[in-house]
């Protein structure tokens, strides 16, 4: 009892000035620590982002460029046709030995003993195979050419790309390497006179699959994402926007809306592979559409992209003020009418955006696509949507594949075009928002 | 007629219905449109719609019914001793039959003739045409076949008969019952309600969908192996056998992929809870609108990032990275000089995923922080407390619930995952727990198991509806519990 | 002189109000919030040509009266209306009619002003469009400003008809608000407190056209001032708890009222 209340006077008639120890400065010290806690976990996040740009870009960049050989071909009619049937048998030009006339060349430019086979093939090796489809295109579009010389630019193979790239190590022994000395001695000699040189890349953006990288290039791949967008956007925007119209405008308080909502919050976060299940399951096997097609991979991703579009429009209808529907139905305009020629037009904005991350989403999307067989060697442009076709990033998953130190590159280079697109599309989506969105 | 063809002249009836029914409309009205009870356009829609929308619906239902008609028809025409060997044969005969059938449309009446008196051969015929036969063809197929033709000719004259009378009766019909008085935009609005509905209606087929289709075939998967050995073998060997060597079932143990997706997915977690959270409440809690304002952002970036790209930076930077740097640890330590970190294994995986999933982490969790109410936050800093007092001891365990939902969304979107662990978790079904090896999931098996040119009815195949399903449900019970705790957690602050 | 004359006049007529036709009529009017009451059995007539004001404390069921006169209510799911609503004898809550009909008959002024985010001249013809008043675009410009001058805001937004009506000031807009609903040609209009929003100088603008106004519409008008009550209607309803307590000339109401509680709600005792 003594004890007790002596104590309490002590805590009250402490000096003034002597302050309570509170442990400011662990305290303190504990704020710090915490707060870097904080800064460094941002900063981890925006390393690693940095790292997997810088990761791409520095992979990827060289993809840009290709290098070529340019060399004066002699259309020889003894090789071409050799017996002079053209005129009647127009396949022949289709299946004449174009590759000989590469050798020709290269014997010529580089003076090779043509006996020396090994060499010549050595040489030959150089050069793209594609370089076959390449002079035939020429000589069918235009058979007056035979029997002239004519320069034509023709891809490099692409190991000697990677090596006048600087790609190649050279310390490693000559056997191991896929660039042998003599073939670089020849780079050097071809690059003097200036018969090779790096040039803009347009084959990436217009070839297709190709299991020579010099000839494999993402203009196919791209097509077919192209369709299946459209496709996405032609169902998904459409059909999105009228289910949130009932569920929002219309449905009556429920259990069952309710369960509705919990649904359409689940597909939303339903892994994607799933919806690959189902396409596989409905569209293939039981509705009988063809594998590999655009058509069915455009029906699985708006699936995919519905519940996304649906929670973005059902936000941005819900953001529309209530004085708007009354002053619309005041005037004697239907819920149909109000609704129609009102609220939606305000929500329009928020339900773009919604649209273009959803789309956004589509377009990278590679897992469902898998399942349903596009993941496959497309070389020509699909001409419909029901035509075999790939999609960017499963073109990016078949290259990511290959061991080549070429197809990396090619990887990279179309993850970049990948996430430009992209950015593109999110980009539009922000200032889509900015510029329109209204606040009530 | 073919389908489009009629569908076309469908649409161009009813674009004359709406303008018909628009000018009885405007007729009607005297002059006076507000005599009317509904515009004169709601008229004619209500006419399009009558000319319209019955005869696509007959068009479609034609569509999908007749073959199965037809194929009766033709299957009992086929003789007895073909129906007489079951089901498989009979479905044989009748794909080749159908062949035919296309085929006899290539030839001329002449080479027809030539055919069906068996005075040339109907392979070589055919052949001619392009159409290639697995056999020489009986003489029983052509006038199958020839029946095929006739009966499929007829269906589609009857069809487009009886769908352009729709059409047109439609019109006629609906373009009487207009009047001054009539309720045309009340009809009009009920038809667009039902069309609302359709669509919204696509979302629950969707989940119909989904589960119905994978659980008919995982039935049928678990036809030919038991289920319990399914769910709790310890060994994955599905065998890929070579056709006809038959024998050989192979072995589906779904245990040890879940163990893998589980693991991976655990240190995925384990990587991007704490980044992820302490960012959030740094952003919420500490920074500067400016420095919000551009970090938040960034690190969006990362969510909008294809996950193929993850699983590239896996496979070319993230994994020899590991690997490498675990060979030099290794040497400096030991003086051998061998890596042990695969370039494949748990650890790659999970940290790529891990990466991925910090923006997930960190925008839920800083949506659900500024939730709570500013309060809670002035009360505890008026007692004195510091920053981050006040965070650990007010505002986290008030933020709890959210954040706990918020990492379970995040969980069950590290479990179906696929490409990053496609390319870089490796394809070896094992059960082990170091996490520099590597192991497998669910994902990459379903992938595995459905691409390359396997027939379908395998269980090699349908084990990936069995693995799909499972997917489902653990991704199923994550994602509704935590949308409720969510859901809750908003009602609360609201 | 004159001023006497035309008080005279006034007074004249609104002692001749009992003599007025009812324009609707509405007969033990109950509406029920889901289990919630909140009127119960309500018997008011609206004359024609006349401002009726209707007047309580907040709650006490007089906007939600006012919104059973063109349906409005029907917007809310868990709403339901018995008893009976006349128009012109016919009963508007009959299944037979057509509740944009009746809206297009019964036209409704808001508490805060809604203009639509569109030009001034769409925020006006909007009504006229969807229920086909005009066939050319002459009738419809002739529709606009007749309108806008009944509204009394022509002078003030004639050179700028295809700027946002959201650009315009609170009065404007409001007035603009009444612009659109009167260019559907009503019979009556609903006004909840529609100067509630408004600084003084932008209701007085109001409250005037109100004055004007009758002579073409039937005028129900709820507000929360007493004053504006007096200063706009002829006739005022009193409401209390769901109940009407009193309806009655607007001179009698304020100066003796037959009923204890108006008295007391106009002196201020309760509200």
């Amino acid at each position: 009892m003594t004890d007790m209340t002596s104590s309490v006077q002590s805590t009250f008639s402490r000096p003034a000035q002597a302050t309570r120890d509170i442990g400011i400065k662990r305290r303190y010290a504990a704020e710090r620590r915490f707060r870097a806690y904080g800064v460094a976990a941002i900063l981890i996040g925006l390393f690693f982002l940095f790292v997997l740009l810088w990761t791409v870009v520095s992979k990827g960049y060289t993809a840009f460029q290709q290098t070529a050989i340019t060399l004066p071909i002699e259309f020889s009619e003894k090789i071409i046709d050799p017996k002079n049937e053209r005129a009647q048998n127009p396949g022949k030009l289709m299946t004449a030995n174009y590759p000989l006339l590469v050798r020709d060349a290269l014997v010529k430019a580089l003076a090779i003993d043509p006996a020396n086979k090994p060499l010549v093939k050595q040489a030959t090796d150089m050069v793209s195979a594609s370089a076959r489809t390449q002079l035939r295109d020429i000589v069918v579009a235009n058979p007056a050419v035979i029997g002239t010389t004519v320069n034509v630019s023709l891809l490099a193979e692409g190991n000697i790309d990677s090596a006048n790239k600087g790609q190649i190590d050279l310390t490693v022994a000559e056997a191991n390497r896929k660039v042998k000395d003599q073939q670089l001695e020849w780079m050097k000699t071809l690059s003097g006179t200036g018969a090779m040189a790096k040039q803009f890349n347009t084959g990436l953006f217009t070839y297709g699959a190709s299991s020579r990288p010099e000839a494999a290039g993402i203009g196919v791949a791209a097509l077919g994402s192209l369709y299946m967008m459209l496709i996405v956007l032609a169902l998904a925007l459409p059909i999105g926007v009228a289910a949130s119209i009932y569920l929002e405008e219309f449905a009556p308080k429920n259990r069952l809306t309710d369960l509705i909502e919990v649904n359409i919050n689940n597909l939303a976060a339903v892994p994607s592979i799933v919806y690959g299940l189902l396409g596989l399951s409905i569209f293939i096997n039981f509705a009988g559409m063809p594998r590999s097609a655009a058509l069915v991979g455009g029906l699985v991703l708006t699936l995919m992209t519905l519940p996304t579009i649906i929670i973005a429009t059902r936000a941005a209808l819900k953001a529309v003020p209530p004085s708007i529907r009354a002053a619309a139905l005041g005037l004697g305009a239907s819920k149909m009418q109000t609704i129609f020629h009102h609220v939606l037009p305000l929500a329009m904005p928020g339900v773009l955006t919604g649209t273009i991350i959803g789309l956004a989403h589509a377009l990278g999307e590679t897992a469902p696509l898998l399942l349903i067989g596009m993941v496959a060697f497309v070389v020509d442009y699909p001409g419909t949507p029901m035509d075999p076709s790939t999609a960017l990033p499963v073109q990016i998953y078949m290259w990511a594949n290959e061991a080549e130190r070429a197809f990396v590159e090619r990887t990279s280079g179309a993850i970049m075009v990948l996430l430009i697109f992209l950015v593109v599309m999110n980009l539009g989506a922000i200032l889509l928002r900015r510029r329109f969105e209204r606040r009530w | 007629m073919n389908t489009s063809l009629i569908l076309l002249i469908v649409l161009i009836v009813g674009l004359a219905a709406y303008f018909a029914g628009r000018a009885r409309a405007m007729a009607s009205s005297k002059g006076k449109l507000s005599a009317l009870h509904s515009l004169p356009g709601y008229h004619g829609v209500y006419v399009a719609i009558w000319a319209v929308l019955p005869a696509a619906v007959v068009l479609a239902v034609w569509l999908i019914a007749s073959p199965f008609f037809v194929e009766s028809a033709v299957r009992s025409s086929l003789p007895e001793a073909v129906r007489s060997q079951g089901g498989a044969t009979t479905e044989l005969m009748l794909g080749q039959v159908m062949q035919v059938a296309n085929g006899l449309k290539l030839l001329n009446a002449d080479e027809l003739a030539a055919v069906t008196s068996g005075s040339s051969n109907l392979r070589d015929a055919l052949a001619a045409k392009g159409v290639p036969m697995a056999n020489a063809g009986e003489a029983y197929m052509v006038e199958s076949a020839q029946e095929y033709n006739s009966l499929k000719d007829g269906s589609r004259w009857a069809m487009s008969a009886v769908v352009l009378i729709i059409a047109i009766a439609g019109a006629f019909f609906s373009i009487r019952g207009i009047s001054a008085p009539f309720r045309a935009r009340n009809r009009v609005e009920r038809v667009m309600l039902g069309a609302l509905l359709l669509a919204s209606s696509i979302a629950i087929l969707t989940t119909v969908g989904i589960v119905g289709s994978m659980l008919s075939e995982a039935i049928r998967f678990f036809q030919s192996v038991s289920p319990s050995t399914f769910f709790f073998g310890t060994v994955w060997d599905p065998r890929f056998s070579a056709a006809g060597s038959g024998g050989t079932e192979g072995q589906f143990g779904l245990l040890p992929l879940l163990a893998g997706t589980l693991y991976i997915a655990f240190v995925a977690m384990l990587f991007a809870v704490p980044v992820g959270l302490f960012a959030a409440i740094y952003m919420a809690e500490y920074a500067k609108p400016a420095v919000r304002g551009i970090a938040k952002p960034l690190l969006e970036i990362l969510a909008g990032i294809p996950t193929i790209v993850y699983g590239f930076f896996a496979l070319v930077t993230v994994g020899p990275f590991l690997r490498d740097m675990s060979a030099q640890l290794n040497g400096l330590v030991t003086g051998n000089y061998v890596n042990f970190i695969q370039a494949q294994s748990v650890l790659t995986a999970g940290l790529v995923m891990g990466i991925m999933l910090i923006p997930f982490v960190s925008s839920l969790s800083d949506d659900i922080i500024t939730q709570v109410p500013g309060s809670l936050r002035d009360g505890s800093l008026g007692l004195g407390a510091t920053r981050s007092e006040t965070i650990k001891r007010v505002i986290l365990p008030a933020a709890l619930p959210g954040i706990v939902g918020a990492l379970l969304l995040t969980a069950s979107r590290a479990v179906g995952e696929t490409m990053i662990v496609v390319l870089a978790a490796g394809v070896a079904a094992r059960m082990q727990l170091n996490p520099f090896e590597a192991m497998t999931t669910v994902t990459v098996k379903i992938v595995n198991q459905l691409t390359g040119d396997l027939e379908f009815n395998s269980p090699q195949t349908l084990v990936a509806f069995a693995l799909g399903i499972t997917l489902f449900a653990i991704t199923l019970c994550l994602n509704i519990y935590a949308l409720y705790i969510v859901r809750k957690y908003r009602e609360q602050y609201e | 002189m004159n001023m006497m004359s035309e008080a005279a006049v006034e007074k004249a007529l609104d002692q001749k109000m009992n003599t007025v036709p009812f324009k609707m009529i509405g007969k033990d009017v109950s509406v029920y919030y889901g289990e919630k009451r909140a009127l119960f059995d309500v018997n008011l007539n609206v004359r024609e040509n006349t401002v009726t004001a209707l007047i309580g404390p907040s709650g006490c069921g007089k906007s939600t009266f006012l919104r059973t006169l063109n349906r409005m209510n029907d917007t809310i799911d868990s709403c339901r209306v018995t008893g009976k609503i006349t128009l012109d004898d016919g009963d508007i809550y009959d299944p037979s009619i057509d509740v944009v009909e009746l809206r297009a008959r019964v036209g409704m002024v808001f508490q805060k002003p809604n203009p639509f985010p569109k030009s001034i001249y769409e925020n006006v013809t909007y009504g006229p469009k969807i229920h086909g008043l005009a066939r050319t675009k002459a009738e419809l410009d002739q529709i606009v400003e007749s309108s806008l001058q009944k509204a009394g805001l022509w002078n003030e937004v004639k050179d700028r008809l295809h700027e946002s009506g959201t650009g315009l000031s609170g009065g404007q807009q409001q007035r603009l608000c009444i612009a659109r609903a009167v260019a559907v040609s009503p019979e009556v209009i609903l006004m909840d407190e529609p100067c509630s929003a408004l600084d003084p100088i932008a209701t007085a603008k109001v409250e005037e056209l109100i004055h004007e106004l009758r002579t073409n519409f039937t005028i129900v008008i709820v507000t929360h001032s007493m004053q504006q009550a007096a200063r706009v209607s002829q006739r005022t309803a009193m409401f209390h708890l769901g109940n009407l307590v009193e309806e009655n000339d607007t001179d009698k109401m304020f100066t003796n009222p037959d009923d204890q509680r108006t008295q007391d709600y106009i002196m201020g005792r309760f509200g």
